[in-house]
């Protein structure tokens, strides 16, 4: 799961990371309450799981109540790729000298963790220059490695001193939390030369939450992607109008490009796993009508010794009880695909033998 | 070397050469009982199963069932195992099959944490044995051996060796290969996960000397570098077969995880352009749907007249 920034930050107040005084709500009455604890001024920052905050107008300064009225609801009410906020933070203002990079991540090829660090940072981490590079295994970063790494960027002092604790700190967070990212960008070096993390962005990997309990208060989820796990499917939410459901993730996401390479626009990504059931289909028709911009529903579903019949049963379930009022345009790929057309006939389901008719068929009757 | 024909196959002379054993770790629960009929139906050599606490009883009355991995392979002295116990289970089944001396284990589970499947990684170098998946459909010579949960409809014995990261577009790619008149050597299922027993890279490493194999497709998807890795070893390596590619999640948006636990693009770090981009420094093909795979592999086979 991916951890907003303050919760990032919680878990680096646990380990002992520097970090600013910050306070995180929900609502203006609340946020008024922290505003006033933390006296002005501050930063105002919205909490959500993307990157570009600062481009898009979702970090401001605020310096007085005035202010502060003005810009909490402006920042709440912003949409960022798709992403309402999920809370606002307040922070004190830095006095900065100047800004890191720091991360660890799991590298997926060479197997272990790996950290990247530069005298560069506060920039996306594509644009960060000078990086280095070290893979540090599946354990904790020793003194030694993090002391090596502090000298190549060119740390000295106390501020030496502040990056290598930091690191440390932050290589056992990732490790006892099986982090698959933990960066802090940037990490500032204060006017009096102490380090202190700015920002903070936590991925841990959810094949383990049930090794972690007490990460399960961070898990944020919609309504719709409950219902989904709950399930079995994986669902991605999309911005566009046609509603995309497969079996296999793989295949579902070729679907998605071939959609997108015919003009249409996803309106999400539902991999209802390996078979398909009526059940499971009637489960991720039932999913689909609630997200409210569907226009129309594109199934492609490969199954090697699933009956297409079983599939069409869903369908007409589906449509005896007004789930859905948008046309389907499905490949079943099965035996008894002839007996599956006929059940189908009359309904709002039409199945085609190549996905490529399917589609054109689903991009052109959706976009009139 | 290709270690993974031998271990599938065995070599001819041996009394087992194309008929190697395989152990079912899970036999018993739902999906482990219903997959080994399937592989049995297959004509895949199913010798013994485990389920701790059910040793001494058989499988559908014919398929002796032990407590340990150990016992069964005491008893049948097979060096496969396919593995259906649920994820949280993988690295002890994992341990206990590589200390038995297990050489090819196939994890099919899905869900396994990434740190479980690195340290059972650490342990079968140690003993040099080769692990495939987690989240894997498996591996199969079609119309040979079949260790994995693959419906039998799309292989066909052939000369084409499919690697891939997804199980469904490994049987919508296979097929599509199958009608087109391209049968299989191998199929190689890598699992969505981001971490793999068996990279794509290492799969190629397997099959790319196998004097059984014509041609090679890759099937990749958004996520890792592994397709980077492959792409980059077929240049240096001077590989000369024909072969090509396709790359799923080029209209995924980015930092979403799709699906699959290791198909996520962060930056740039597993976007589809690179691999793309790749594969083409590589003069490999890349399909734009799967359905194109045979069409431009003809192609290539042409090419290479």
């Amino acid at each position: 799961m991916r951890l907003l920034e303050f919760q990032a930050k919680e878990l680096f107040r646990e380990y002992g990371i520097n970090l600013l005084d910050s306070k995180a709500s929900h609502d203006i009455a609340q946020g008024r309450k922290d505003a006033e604890a933390l006296g002005y001024p501050f930063v105002i920052k919205i909490q959500v799981p993307v990157g570009g905050r600062g481009k898009a107008g979702g970090i401001q300064k605020c310096h007085n109540a005035d202010e502060f009225e003005l810009r909490y609801p402006q920042v709440m009410d912003l949409t960022i790729k798709g992403e309402q906020a999920r809370a606002i933070l307040l922070e004190k203002m830095a006095d900065i000298k100047k800004e890191l990079y720091l991360s660890l991540f799991l590298n997926r090829s060479k197997r272990c963790y790996t950290v990247i660090a530069s005298a560069e940072g506060g920039v996306e981490i594509e644009s960060v220059k000078n990086q280095i590079i070290v893979e540090v295994g599946l354990g904790e970063v020793s003194g030694d490695v993090a002391t090596d790494i502090a000298r190549r960027m060119g740390l000295e002092g106390s501020t030496a001193d502040g990056f290598v604790d930091t690191l440390m700190k932050l290589s056992r967070l990732a490790v006892e939390k099986e982090a698959e990212l933990a960066e802090i960008n940037p990490l500032a070096i204060m006017q009096d030369d102490s380090v202190m993390a700015l920002d903070g962005k936590f991925v841990t990997d959810d094949n383990s939450n049930f090794r972690h309990p007490e990460m399960e208060k961070y898990q944020e989820k919609s309504e719709i992607e409950c219902m989904a796990e709950k399930s079995g499917f994986s669902l991605v939410e999309l911005d566009g109008d046609i509603a995309v459901v497969g079996n296999g993730a793989g295949l579902v996401m070729s679907t998605l490009d071939m959609l997108s390479d015919n003009g249409g626009k996803p309106a999400c990504f539902l991999d209802i796993g390996g078979g398909a059931t009526t059940e499971s289909v009637y489960e991720a028709l039932t999913l689909i009508s609630r997200i409210g911009r569907v226009k129309g529903i594109l199934v492609n579903l490969y199954g090697g010794i699933v009956k297409t019949t079983v599939v069409a049963e869903a369908f007409l379930q589906a449509y005896g009880n007004n789930l859905i009022d948008v046309p389907v345009f499905s490949r079943l790929k099965g035996t008894e695909s002839d007996k599956a057309r006929e059940m189908l006939e009359e309904s709002r389901t039409k199945i085609f033998d190549s996905l490529e008719d399917a589609i054109n068929s689903a991009v052109m009757e959706v976009n009139h | 070397m290709s270690k993974v024909f031998e271990i599938l196959r065995g070599v001819p002379g041996e009394p087992d050469y194309k008929h190697k054993g395989v152990i079912v770790q899970g036999i018993t629960g739902a999906y482990g009982s219903l997959h080994t009929r399937n592989m049995i139906a297959y004509g895949t050599n199913i010798v013994a199963g485990v389920t701790p606490g059910k040793g001494g009883q058989k499988f559908d009355g014919t398929i002796p069932i032990y407590n340990t991995v150990q016992e069964a392979v005491d008893a049948t002295g097979a060096a496969i195992s396919a593995v259906f116990v649920p994820a949280k289970f993988f690295l002890s089944a994992a341990k206990e099959a590589l200390d038995a001396g297990i050489k090819l284990f196939v994890a099919i589970p899905e869900h396994v944490p990434v740190r479980d499947t690195m340290v059972a990684l650490d342990i079968a170098r140690e003993k040099g044995a080769i692990i495939i998946g987690p989240n894997t459909p498996g591996i199969m010579i079609p119309e040979l051996i079949k260790i994995g949960i693959m419906p039998p409809t799309p292989f066909k014995m052939g000369r084409i060796a499919v690697l891939s990261k997804s199980g469904t577009l490994l049987y919508e790619i296979s097929d599509a290969l199958t009608s087109a008149g391209f049968g299989q050597a191998i199929t190689i299922g890598i699992g969505g996960d981001p971490v793999n027993g068996t990279r794509l890279v290492d799969a190629f490493e397997m099959v790319r000397d196998s004097p059984d194999i014509d041609g090679l497709v890759i099937v990749g998807e958004i996520g890792g570098d592994s397709e980077e890795i492959l792409a980059q070893s077929i240049m240096d390596s001077g590989f000369d077969k024909p072969a090509v590619a396709y790359i799923a999640g080029r209209a995924a948006p980015k930092e979403k995880r799709m699906g699959h636990a290791g198909a996520i693009v962060m930056g740039t770090y597993g976007s589809a352009e690179s691999k793309v981009s790749m594969f083409n420094k590589a003069n490999i093909p890349v399909a734009k749907r799967p359905a194109e795979v045979p069409v431009l592999l003809a192609g290539k086979m042409q090419e290479s007249d």
